[in-house]
């Protein structure tokens, strides 16, 4: 399946067959859980209106985690394949990745001031997002960097699975240590400690919030590889033209 | 192969030693922001017991940083990579000898300037011998985590700030466990057991794994 991908040809054109319907099914179910989570669902036993915010910051910091994962699985096959458009997936994908965690720490922060009574506070769970947003920034400023696309893929995807240590680390940071911030009600042992009428829409959102990065990494994987053959013709027209 | 590593090791060591005293600007560093921060923050005492270890850890974070800006640049600009690559020492390990050699010649000075560097912040002699075990074990995370920076940015000019934006996110669990140490030498009750030993697990994991990633950096870089 892996060399099945490799051809930019083939993906061109099952890429522009999705990208539509994945984008527009992305909309429709973020819209549709965010207005559910926003104005159908009862309001919240202690937190009242203020807990909606949940609706866009817990599937924003899924999404977050679950593209770098994705990019973590990109890196590896690209260094371990060599495959030509892995690099170009992680790559576009950090660009998704990268708006979903500001969406989550901007987001935290609106629902803090209320509940918490500050917007920011150094406690592991804020201060381990804070780092992955640093980590997208970084590895988006390293491919940035690096003008031989060969060569800033090897060197991002090197950066992506060493960054991969922050995955973990978020994800237990508030079980190993006295977190400010709740544990997890969602995806924990024994199901989710959460009513199926505040359940569904979080999980809806959180699907739309997915499918929307893979809309944007589609495109943004399509944009990527129209640049390099629209470089590789010119290219070819300067060495038809000075030889 | 063992010969190859010890001739390494003793000539990255010589490099860094001869010549100017290119390892002692590190350390140069690392005294002036420890002299600079006082002035800035207070030095009455109260101030100093607050922030003092704070600014001991990062100072010695960025004097890490900058020391291992130059590790592999040379070495690519000069071909002594084409020459390690060609050499049938695994990548790893030669990676692993070069950065040991500079935490030896850059790292071992930082600890040993941190007795002047708690003096000067007015801070109380009895956790010194935690504070310095804490010192050597963060300065070789550093050193190791910044070489991974400085391997994945060798091939840019002017790599250094995109150097420090790789490494310092990295840099943060080993300043937080780091000052943790000395936070707790300074108030009575307090355990410096737990944030050394995952110092040194840190210190371990970086040994285990960065060598690679650098290894494998470079080979990308030379091409």
């Amino acid at each position: 399946m892996l060399s099945f991908f490799a051809n930019p040809l083939r993906f061109m054109k099952l890429s522009g067959a999705l990208l539509w319907p994945v984008l527009i099914v992305g909309l429709g179910l973020s819209a549709w859980g965010i207005w559910q989570g926003l104005f159908v669902v009862p309001p919240d036993f202690r937190q009242s209106d203020a807990a909606r915010i949940m609706y866009v910051h817990v599937p924003a910091a899924w999404v977050s985690l679950g593209v770098y994962v994705g990019m973590v699985v990109a890196s590896f096959v690209s260094l371990v394949w060599r495959h030509v458009l892995a690099d170009v997936a992680a790559r576009s994908a950090a660009l998704a990745g990268t708006v979903f965690t500001v969406i989550c720490l901007v987001t935290g922060a609106i629902w803090g001031k209320p509940m918490w009574g500050a917007y920011w506070a150094w406690d592991p769970r804020l201060t381990a997002m804070l780092i992955q947003l640093l980590i997208y920034l970084g590895y988006l400023g390293l491919w940035a960097a690096i003008e031989d696309p060969q060569k800033a893929g090897r060197a991002a995807a090197i950066l992506c699975l060493v960054g991969a240590v922050n995955i973990p680390i978020i994800r237990f940071s508030v079980e190993w240590t006295s977190s400010l911030h709740q544990g997890p009600s969602v995806i924990r042992e024994g199901g989710p400690a959460m009513e199926a009428v505040y359940l569904m829409p979080l999980l809806v959102t959180g699907l739309g919030f997915l499918l929307l990065s893979v809309a944007a990494t589609l495109a943004a994987m399509r944009a990527e590889i129209l640049n390099r053959q629209a470089e590789a013709v010119l290219n070819r027209a300067h060495r038809a033209a000075f030889s | 192969m063992i010969a190859a590593i010890i001739a390494l090791f003793r000539r990255d060591l010589g490099a860094a030693w001869a010549g100017g005293g290119g390892a002692l600007l590190p350390l140069g560093f690392f005294i002036g922001t420890a002299t600079l921060g006082p002035l800035a923050i207070g030095t009455e005492p109260e101030r100093l017991a607050a922030a003092g270890p704070g600014l001991l850890w990062v100072a010695l974070a960025l004097a890490s940083l900058l020391s291992a800006e130059r590790l592999f640049q040379g070495e690519l600009e000069e071909g002594g990579l084409d020459l390690l690559l060609l050499s049938g020492v695994p990548g790893w390990l030669w990676s692993l000898i070069k950065m040991l050699a500079h935490a030896v010649a850059t790292g071992l000075p930082l600890v040993a300037a941190t007795p002047l560097v708690w003096l000067m912040l007015r801070l109380p002699s009895e956790g010194l011998p935690q504070v310095l075990s804490a010192v050597a074990l963060g300065s070789l995370c550093f050193t190791l985590i910044g070489g991974v920076a400085a391997a994945l940015a060798s091939g840019i000019r002017r790599g250094l700030l995109l150097m420090a934006v790789l490494a310092l996110p990295l840099f943060a669990p080993i300043a937080i466990f780091g000052a943790g140490v000395a936070y707790a030498t300074l108030s009575a009750g307090e355990a410096t057991a737990t944030p050394l030993l995952l110092l040194g697990a840190m210190a371990l994991a970086s040994v285990a794994l960065c060598p690679f990633a650098v290894a494998a950096a470079l080979a990308s870089a030379a091409e």
